[in-house]
C-alpha cells in the first residue's frame, strides 16, 4: 500500500478544516431557518393574505352609458339590457386566433387599393379544428345560426379587437341564456352576459350626428384621449358618441372572482364587487321637431336624393337641427356589423348613407355664395350699395361669353337688385373687377366669413373644403407636375397646369367653378352677415348633466371671430336678401307665398351649382330674425335642380315648424339661379 | 493506527455493540444516514404528490428504488479500488458531457439530457460525483506536493473544464457546483490558506469581468436570462420577468403557509401560480403545504445528512475516502443552501435542483450513488479498525 494511503484518520489539520466546514453548513442551516421562520411565522399572515388575492380576478361589469337628449330633454339615444352569447378567446384554439389575424391583415391590405380596383373581399378562412367546428355546431343549434355564420363572427371581432371577447349574438331570449348557463360544461368557453346596448328611440333621426359606440381598438387604446380607458371598454367610435366619449363612458365596475393562474373562474360568486359609475347625460342644442321636419321635408320634396340641411342660431352657434340624407337606422352599430352592412352604408351606389353631407359634404354653392362676393366687392370698392350696372343678359370674360340663367337680360341692376334676381352678370364683374384689383380680395373675405376652413364643430367628420384663389392653384399645379409622370401621363389633382386667372374669380364670385362649401359653412357665413361680424362658432353640445338632467357641466364652445362689417354695406346686403324673398321679383317669392313677411322677414337667398356630368344642386340659405329664437338655414339637394325647386321649399317647411306658421311652402319658382 | 475515541465515540460504541463476527457489510453501514436519505425520500414523494404534477409520484418512486439498490450496492463496494480508475473517471465525465452537447434534446432552450431508452439522462448530475472521485485521486496522488501552486492550478482547471462546458449547455448551476466540488476537494486535502486566498482574488476578478468588463466589450460571458435571474432575488417585486415572478410566488407560497401550513387550502400550488413546483421550488410546495414545521422537518434531515458525512469525513481510512467526503458534503451542502435560498427569496434563481426533493431521476439516482460513496467510506473505515480487511 502507498505510503499516502496510510495516514492517521484525523491529523489536527484536518479536524480544523472539518469544523471549518461543519461551521459553514450551520451557518447555512442558521440563515435558512432564520429566514423560515421571518416569513412563515413572523409575517405568515401579509403572505396569506397576497396568496388568497393571487387568486382573484377583476371581471367587468359594464357601466351604462350616459342618454343623449336633446334641447328639450327629449331623449335621442339610451340604452336597453340585452343578453348576449359571447366566445372567449382564450377558448379559442390558437389555429383560430392566427387565421382571424391573417384575415385582418388581408383586409387591411384590400382596403387601401384604391376604390374600384379592391379585388374580391377576402374569405373567411375555414373553421381550423374538426373540435372547433363541432362546438361551433353544438352553440349554433341552440342559438339557431350555422357554425359558419358563427366563423364569420369570431374571425370578423378577433381581426379587429384580438383577445377579447367574441360576441356571436345578442338579444337572446332568457330561456336560451338559462339553457347555456345549466349546460356549461358542454359549451366550453361559451359565455352569456347581460350588456347594455345603445337604443335609438328616435330611429332615423339624426343618425350620422350621434355616431355609434364599439369596444375600443388596440390603436385607439394608445391614443392619448383613452388614457384611462382599459381594455374591453365601450368609447365613442364616431359622432358625438366620439366627441363627448369623455361624458357619455362612465367607468365600468368589476366583480372580484376567484381564478387559477390560467385565469379560469373556479367560482361563480363574487368575493368583492366594484359598482360601476354610469355615464353622464349630454344634452344637445338640437330640436326634435325641426330636425324631425327637415328630415321629413326632404324625403317629401327631394325624395331619395341626396342632400343635407344645417339649421342654427346665428347668435350664439346653437345647431337646432342637422341632417343628411340619405340616412340610416342607427341600432345598426348596436351589434357587431358584418363587413358587407358596413360596405352598404360608406357606398357610393347607396348613397353613403354613414356619411355627414351637413359638414362633410363639399359644394360649389352656387349663388348663395353672393352675399359673399357683395361684401367682398362693396368693401374694395368696386361698387357702392347704390352703384348700377346695365346686365344685357351676357358679358365677356376674358375672351369667353359668360351669361345669366336664360340668358334673361335684367337691364339696371344694384346690389339691392342683383340679389334678389340673382344677376350674373353683376357678379361676373365684380369677381373681374376683385382680381384686377389683386390682393385675394375675395378669397380673405370668404375664409373671414369661415368658408374653407373648419368652424370647430363638436363632431369629428367636418371637412374644411376650398376656396379657390391664386396660392392654392400655384400649389397644386406644383403637385401635379410633380405627380403626373409618376402617375403615368394621367391628371392626379387637374386637368391642366395653368395660372388662375380672371375666369377663375369670376366663376367664384357665383359660387362655381373648384368652390367647396358644406351647408354648415353657409350657414356660418350667413350668421356672421346676419349679425353683423359675428363668427358663430357652431356646437351640438349644450351641457352635460346628471341622471335627473341636473347640470353637471355647460359646454363652453369658445369664444366667436369676429370680422368687421360696414353696417351699411350688411343692410344693403340685407335688403336684397329679404327682396330675394319676398320681393315681386325674387327667385324664391313664390316659394314663400302665403308666409307671414310682416311679423317674420325672411332673407334668403337660393342657389343652383353646376356640377360635372350632373344635374344642377340646389341650394337655399336663410335667416329669419327673431327676439327670442333667431335662425338660419342652409340646405342643399345634389341634383335637385333649381335653388327655389327642392332647397328652398325645405328650408321653407323647416321654418314653419320652427315658428309654427301655416305657410303652404310650394316648390318650384322663377328659373334663375 | 490508531483510533481517536474523542473524535469518534460513536464508531467505539457502535463497534462494541457489533457482533464478534465479520459482521457483513450491510451492518456496518451508517444506519442514521441512510434514515435520513429514506426520510427525505418519502418527502419528496409526498411533497410531489401535492403538486399539479402528482402523477410523476410513482415514477419518482421508482428513482428512488432503483437508487437505493445503488446505494446499498455501491456501500458494499472498496471505494478505493476506483482511485486506480481516475482517467478513465475524469474521461468518463467530460465524454458523458460532450454526449450532451451533441446528442442532447432541447429542453426549454437549453440542452442538458440525453435520452437513453425511457430515462432523459442529465449527464452534468452525475458528473458531479465522477468529479469528486476524479479530483480526490489526483489530489491524494499528490499530497506531498499540495504546497505547490501547481498542483492547485491542475485541480482547479480539472473542475473548470468541465464546468465551462457544462455551461455551454447552458448550466449555470451544475458549473458553479463543479467549482464548489473543487474548493472543498482542496479545502480537505490540506490545500494552504495562501492559494486559497489567491483563488478568491482570481475569482472575484473573473466575476467582475463576465459581468461588467466582457458586457462592455460586446462579449456576453452570461446570458441576459441569467444575468436577470442572478440579480432578480435583490428585488423580486420590481422585476417583470420571469425570474422575479416565480421567486415571488414561491416565497408568497412558502409564507402562506405560517406555521403549520395550509393543507389542502394551498392554492399557491393547486391554482398554479407557483410555477416548476415539482422541481426547483419543491421546497415551496412543502412549505405552503407543511408550513413551518414542514419545512423545518425537511431543513432538519439534511442537516442530519450533512452532520453524518461530515462524521464520515473524519473516520475515512484514508485521504482519498475523506476528499470524496469533503467534495460530496460540498456538493450536497451548496445545491441545498442554493436552492432553499431561492425558494424563499434570498438567492438567485439558477435552476439547481434540490438533492433527494426535486422530481427528476439523474439528480436523486446521482445523490444517492454520493451517499452510497458515504456508506461506503464508512463501512470502510469500521472494516479497518477492526483489522478484518487490511
Amino acid at each position: 500500500m502507498n505510503p499516502e494511503d496510510r495516514r492517521p484518520p484525523i491529523t489536527p489539520q484536518l479536524a480544523l478544516r472539518v469544523a471549518i466546514l461543519g461551521g459553514i453548513a450551520l451557518t447555512l442551516f442558521a440563515v435558512v431557518f432564520f429566514r423560515l421562520w421571518f416569513l412563515q411565522v413572523l409575517s405568515g399572515d401579509q403572505y396569506l393574505v397576497e396568496a388568497r388575492e393571487n387568486r382573484t380576478r377583476d371581471v367587468r361589469i359594464q357601466a351604462p352609458r350616459g342618454e343623449i337628449v336633446d334641447r328639450s330633454g327629449e331623449v335621442l339615444v339610451t340604452n336597453r339590457q340585452a343578453v348576449v352569447v359571447q366566445l372567449e378567446p382564450q377558448a379559442l384554439p390558437e389555429e383560430e386566433i392566427t387565421a382571424a389575424a391573417e384575415w385582418g391583415q388581408a383586409m387591411t391590405k384590400r382596403s387601401k387599393r384604391p376604390e374600384g380596383r379592391k379585388g374580391p373581399t377576402v374569405a373567411i378562412p375555414p373553421i381550423p379544428t374538426p373540435e372547433l367546428r363541432q362546438r361551433f355546431r353544438r352553440l349554433g343549434r341552440v342559438l339557431g345560426m350555422r357554425p359558419t355564420t358563427i366563423q364569420r363572427r369570431t374571425i370578423e371581432q378577433l381581426a379587429v379587437v384580438p383577445y377579447s371577447a367574441v360576441r356571436v349574438r345578442s338579444d337572446v331570449p332568457k330561456a336560451v341564456m338559462n339553457y347555456l348557463k345549466e349546460r356549461k360544461e358542454t359549451f366550453r368557453g361559451v359565455d352569456v352576459d347581460r350588456v347594455y346596448l345603445r337604443n335609438y328611440p328616435k330611429d332615423r333621426l339624426a343618425a350620422q350626428l350621434l355616431g355609434y359606440v364599439g369596444e375600443v381598438s388596440p390603436a385607439e387604446l394608445e391614443q392619448r384621449r383613452n388614457k384611462d380607458v382599459k381594455q374591453g371598454t365601450i368609447v365613442g367610435k364616431a359622432g358625438l358618441e366620439y366627441t363627448y366619449d369623455r361624458y357619455l363612458r362612465g367607468r365600468d365596475g368589476a366583480k372580484v372572482l376567484r381564478v387559477d393562474a390560467n385565469g379560469r373562474f373556479s367560482s361563480d360568486r363574487p368575493v368583492r364587487r366594484r359598482e360601476p359609475i354610469p355615464g353622464r347625460q349630454l344634452q344637445l342644442s338640437l330640436d326634435t321637431g325641426l330636425q324631425k321636419a327637415g328630415q321629413d321635408a326632404h324625403l317629401a320634396i327631394a325624395g331619395s336624393l341626396p342632400g343635407a340641411f344645417v339649421a342654427m342660431n346665428p347668435k350664439n352657434g346653437e345647431v337646432y337641427a342637422m341632417g343628411s340624407l340619405p340616412t340610416f337606422d342607427p341600432s345598426v352599430f348596436a351589434k357587431p356589423i358584418s363587413q358587407s352592412r358596413f360596405e352598404q352604408l360608406t357606398s357610393e351606389e347607396n348613397g353613403a348613407p354613414l356619411y355627414n353631407r351637413a359638414v362633410g359634404g363639399l359644394y360649389p354653392s352656387g349663388s348663395t355664395f353672393k352675399p359673399i362676393t357683395s361684401l367682398a366687392a362693396l368693401d374694395a370698392g368696386v361698387y357702392s350699395p347704390e352703384s348700377t350696372i346695365a346686365d344685357g343678359g351676357c358679358i365677356d370674360v376674358g375672351n369667353q361669353e359668360k351669361c345669366n340663367a336664360g340668358k334673361v337680360a335684367n337691364g339696371s341692376v344694384d346690389l339691392r337688385r342683383a340679389l334678389e334676381v340673382s344677376s350674373d352678370v353683376y357678379y361676373y364683374i365684380a369677381g373681374m373687377e376683385l382680381f384686377n384689383i389683386g390682393g385675394e380680395r375675395l378669397q380673405k373675405w370668404s375664409r373671414a366669413l369661415g368658408l374653407g376652413r373648419r368652424s370647430g364643430l363638436d363632431l369629428p367628420d367636418e371637412r374644411a373644403g376650398l376656396i379657390p384663389g391664386r396660392p392654392w392653384r400655384e400649389r397644386v399645379n406644383k403637385l401635379e407636375r410633380k405627380c403626373k409622370p409618376r402617375n403615368g401621363g394621367r391628371p392626379c389633382y387637374v386637368l391642366e397646369v395653368r395660372p388662375y386667372n380672371l375666369g377663375d374669380n369670376a366663376n367664384l364670385a357665383v359660387g362655381q367653378g373648384e368652390v367647396q362649401i358644406s351647408p354648415l359653412q353657409m350657414a356660418i357665413a350667413y350668421s356672421t352677415i346676419a349679425t353683423g361680424g359675428k363668427v358663430p362658432r357652431p356646437h351640438l353640445g349644450l351641457e352635460v348633466q346628471d341622471a335627473t338632467g341636473a347640470t353637471v357641466q355647460k359646454i363652453q364652445p369658445g369664444a366667436a371671430r369676429r370680422v368687421k362689417i360696414d353696417p351699411a354695406h350688411r343692410q344693403a346686403i340685407l335688403d336684397g336678401l329679404a327682396r330675394a324673398a319676398q320681393g315681386p321679383e325674387g327667385t324664391s317669392t313664390p316659394v314663400f307665398e302665403g308666409w307671414p313677411h310682416d311679423r317674420l322677414p325672411v332673407y334668403g337667398k337660393t342657389g343652383t351649382a353646376q356640377r360635372n356630368g350632373q344635374a344642377d344642386q340646389s341650394w337655399y340659405v336663410a335667416y329669419v330674425d327673431h327676439p327670442t329664437k333667431p335662425i338660419v338655414i342652409a340646405a342643399t339637394v345634389e341634383q335637385g335642380g333649381w335653388g327655389a325647386d327642392r332647397a328652398a321649399p325645405i328650408t321653407c317647411r323647416m321654418l314653419r315648424a320652427w315658428f309654427r306658421v301655416d305657410a303652404p311652402c310650394q316648390g318650384g319658382g322663377s328659373n334663375t339661379f | 493506527m490508531a483510533t481517536s475515541p474523542i473524535l469518534d465515540p460513536g464508531a467505539e460504541r457502535l463497534g462494541r455493540s457489533a457482533p464478534r463476527m465479520p459482521a457483513p457489510g450491510l451492518l456496518r453501514i451508517d444506519p442514521i444516514l441512510l434514515l435520513a436519505t429514506i426520510g427525505l425520500g418519502a418527502c419528496s414523494l409526498l411533497a410531489i404528490d401535492a403538486t399539479t404534477k402528482a402523477s410523476l409520484v410513482s415514477k419518482q418512486g421508482v428513482f428512488f428504488a432503483v437508487g437505493l439498490v445503488v446505494l446499498l450496492l455501491v456501500s458494499q463496494v472498496d471505494y478505493s479500488r476506483l482511485r486506480e480508475l481516475k482517467y478513465g473517471v475524469y474521461g468518463l465525465m467530460i465524454a458523458l458531457i460532450v454526449a450532451v452537447i451533441g446528442l442532447g434534446g432541447v429542453t426549454r432552450g437549453s440542452r442538458r439530457a440525453i435520452d437513453i431508452g425511457p430515462v432523459e439522462l442529465q449527464t452534468s448530475e452525475l458528473g458531479k460525483v465522477l468529479l469528486c472521485l476524479a479530483l480526490a485521486a489526483f489530489l491524494v496522488d499528490r499530497s506531498r506536493r499540495l504546497g505547490e501552486r501547481d498542483t492547485t492550478s491542475r485541480a482547479m482547471l480539472m473542475a473548470l473544464f468541465p464546468a465551462a462546458l457544462v455551461m455551454i449547455q447552458p448550466d449555470l448551476g451544475s458549473a458553479m457546483v463543479y467549482v464548489v466540488i473543487a474548493l472543498a476537494a482542496l479545502f480537505c486535502a490540506g490545500t494552504s490558506w495562501r492559494h486559497f486566498a489567491g483563488l478568491f482574488a482570481l475569482g472575484a476578478a473573473a466575476i467582475a469581468i463576465a459581468l461588467v468588463g466582457a458586457p462592455k466589450l460586446g462579449v456576453e460571458v452570461l446570458h441576459d436570462y441569467q444575468v436577470e435571474r442572478l440579480t432578480s432575488f435583490l428585488h423580486p417585486s420590481d422585476v417583470e420577468g420571469d425570474a422575479g415572478y416565480q421567486q415571488n410566488q414561491s416565497v408568497i407560497a412558502i409564507g402562506s403557509g405560517e406555521r403549520t401550513g395550509r393543507g389542502e387550502e394551498a392554492t399557491q400550488t393547486s391554482l398554479k401560480f407557483l410555477p416548476e413546483d415539482h422541481t426547483d421550488f419543491v421546497f415551496a410546495v412543502v412549505g405552503e403545504r407543511w408550513g413551518f414545521v414542514g419545512a423545518a422537518l425537511v431543513l432538519s434531515l439534511y442537516a442530519l445528512l450533512i452532520w453524518r458525512a461530515l462524521r464520515i469525513l473524519t473516520m475515512a481510512k484514508n485521504l482519498y475516502g475523506a476528499v470524496i467526503a469533503g467534495g460530496i458534503v460540498a456538493m450536497i451542502l451548496f445545491q441545498v443552501f442554493v436552492n432553499v435560498g431561492m425558494n424563499v427569496g434570498i438567492m438567485p434563481v439558477t435552476g439547481i435542483p434540490l438533492p433527494l426533493m426535486s422530481y427528476g431521476g439523474s439528480s436523486v439516482l446521482t445523490t444517492l450513488l454520493a451517499v452510497g460513496l458515504l456508506q461506503s467510506i464508512h463501512v470502510q473505515a469500521r472494516a479497518s479498525r477492526k483489522g478484518l480487511l487490511n
